[in-house]
């Protein structure tokens, strides 16, 4: 590898404040070329503010950020020659159809009008928008809407794209089809830094990522890295029977060779489980002992519980984190 | 037009870093300029209802102050036209230029414009680009006023070249003071506030001035501001090539009043609207 190549993205310190509150406090960030960054946190944990600082859209109060060696503050015509940002609220108009906004955008861009609607006729197929291409958004829904977005990133190939929480609010389907897309243009080679609320969408698609809590980055690794800092499934069972919790909790002990804890009042188990895929032959071992289920079930960490293991707090979305929220909408 | 900034998709084979756009020159912002220009135009197809002022406003306004004000001030009707057109004239496309401001706080709001500033485009061209499109709105209300004029027995002295002329001199002045407007839609965080203050602004321009009624009928202290108001000097240049077909020292006073508008508040709304991001 080339040494002499700047980073997609190396910010150091970045801080923005509305007001009292600070959205962003020191946040450092490297993106290497060509990777998928993922940078996951909850709602207002800062990451949209830190994504417009990024691309421009926000100037920073405090640190330094380069994207592929050029200034963000000092030099944002060539960063924004580089980069394609596609936000949380779709940014295209909702008074065009589908074209009429491709062709802006890529006139804009200094295509000329034949290549304009060359590449905007290219961009409807790929993005499945075909259909659509003559009505107006309003009769759109998100996931076209998301889609468009997504489209009109990608008219000047830019080699690095911003994706701000690209599946919040999408229904699974358009969810996985959005995740089918993010891989091919990885695959395409383009550096991509997402911000997701979900530990599962930041495993799927980026190779590294960060960890980032009320402006803060507080845990940056692989996601392998990051699972391991948060520790393993939990299973928890609950006895038709009460009274055989006892023999249960010993049967328990020895198959998976770990602690269970009893909640003895509700007839209650929970073990922590390494490899969900024994399941089946516990249930088989406790069948054959004539132990009755009620319920059972086997739960991955959630980002609530990433978030309690790392921070010693829980996601904690009403109170600051949506006021922090509201704030980057009005200010945006 | 060049295409300096589209990054060539060789990045898999390329060591080194993308090139980047340095800089934007004048023919892209005009460019730029004209292509958002064109984006306001496609706007007003999907939404003609947002013409409904300056088809309206031109219909009342001139039938109105013409029937009211005709007998009092001129004696009759027909010898008030020569007075009152023009000054409706200015008086509706002045005020169809407050919308500009108001539209422009509105479309700011929603997320297309957050694409706008991630875009390598010059600054100013969504906001020239939104101006340059209500001129439109300014042709429409020229047209209208100056038809009901006709019908109302109007018989412009300057002919065909005199109403044109006087139309586009009109159209012009308005581009210049929707500038004004439009730093208000930058400054203001919602839309009924910029129509309110802007309201509070176009009120004393058009009234205390020469537009409705002789300036000599007025007390000394109004007609101090009302001789130095711009808008006097507007209709009175319209007045000048719509009834005589005279270009004179007043058209040139409109021009550079609205020349020195441009030149003042276009840098001032686009640094504005700039730190705002």
């Amino acid at each position: 590898m080339n040494l002499s190549v700047p980073p997609a993205i190396e910010a150091v310190g970045l801080v923005k404040r509305f007001g009292d509150a600070t959205a962003v406090d020191g946040v450092s960030l490297t993106v290497p070329t060509g990777s998928v960054y993922g940078v996951l946190g909850p709602n207002g944990a800062g990451k949209t503010t830190t994504v417009r600082m990024l691309a421009t859209l926000l100037r920073p109060d405090g640190g330094q950020a380069r994207v592929f060696g050029h200034d963000v503050v000092r030099e944002p015509t060539a960063v924004r020659s580089l980069v394609g940002v596609t936000g949380q609220y779709a940014s295209v108009d909702e008074d065009l159809t589908a074209t009429e906004n491709l062709m802006i955008f890529s006139r804009l861009l200094g295509l000329s009008r034949s290549d304009a609607r060359r590449k905007s006729a290219e961009l409807l197929e790929e993005f499945d928008l075909v259909e659509a291409a003559t009505k107006p958004l309003k009769n759109f829904s998100g996931g076209m809407r998301r889609r468009l977005d997504l489209a009109a990133s990608l008219i000047a190939h830019p080699p690095l794209l911003f994706l701000d929480e690209p599946t919040t609010g999408l229904d699974p389907r358009t969810r996985a089809q959005m995740w089918e897309t993010i891989r091919r243009l990885v695959a395409e080679g383009s550096t991509v830094l997402l911000t997701t609320q979900y530990l599962d969408e930041a495993d799927q698609l980026a190779d590294r990522i960060a960890v980032i809590d009320r402006g803060k980055v507080i845990a940056d690794g692989t996601a392998d890295e990051l699972k391991a800092s948060v520790g393993m499934s939990a299973l928890q069972l609950k006895l038709v029977d009460k009274t055989r919790v006892e023999q249960t909790r010993s049967l328990l002990a020895e198959s998976l060779g770990v602690e269970v804890a009893i909640t003895p009042e509700a007839g209650r188990l929970t073990a922590p489980l390494t490899d969900p895929s024994v399941t089946p032959e516990l249930l088989i071992r406790l069948r054959e002992h004539g132990i009755a289920v009620d319920e059972i079930t086997v739960s991955k960490p959630s980002l609530d519980e990433v978030f309690l293991t790392i921070t010693g707090h829980g996601t904690d979305e009403s109170d600051s984190a949506a006021a922090e929220s509201d704030t980057e909408r009005s200010v945006a | 037009m060049t295409t300096a900034t589209l990054v060539p998709d060789t990045r898999s084979t390329h060591p080194g870093p993308p090139p980047a756009a340095r800089s934007i020159s004048l023919s892209e912002t005009v460019a730029q300029s004209i292509t958002m220009a064109h984006r306001g135009l496609i706007k007003l197809k999907h939404n003609p209802e947002q013409l409904f002022d300056v088809v309206i406003q031109p219909l009342i306004f001139t039938v109105m102050f013409t029937y009211i004000f005709g007998g009092a001030i001129s004696g009759d009707v027909k010898s008030y036209l020569p007075i009152i057109i023009p000054g409706i004239l200015v008086q509706t496309v002045i005020t169809a230029s407050i919308v500009t401001g108001t539209q422009l706080r509105e479309d700011m709001d929603k997320g297309v414009f957050d694409r706008f500033k991630s875009l390598p485009i010059a600054r100013i061209s969504p906001l020239a680009g939104a101006l340059l499109s209500d001129m439109v709105r300014y042709f429409i209300a020229t047209t209208i006023t100056f038809a009901m004029g006709l019908a109302m027995g109007y018989r412009p002295g300057g002919g065909v070249i005199g109403v044109v002329t006087a139309g586009l001199l009109v159209m012009v002045c308005a581009f210049a003071i929707s500038w004004i407007f439009a730093l208000m839609g930058v400054l203001m965080n919602k839309a009924s506030s910029v129509q309110g203050i802007s309201m509070l602004i176009l009120f004393p321009l058009t009234f205390m001035s020469n537009a409705f009624v002789p300036s000599h009928t007025m007390p000394g202290w109004m007609q101090a501001f009302v001789n130095v108001n711009p808008v006097s000097h507007l209709v009175t240049a319209v007045r000048d090539l719509a009834n005589d077909g005279h270009f004179g020292i007043q058209v040139v006073w409109a021009l550079l009043g609205a020349a020195i508008i441009v030149a003042v508040m276009a840098p001032l709304t686009v640094r504005t609207y700039m730190r705002k991001t």
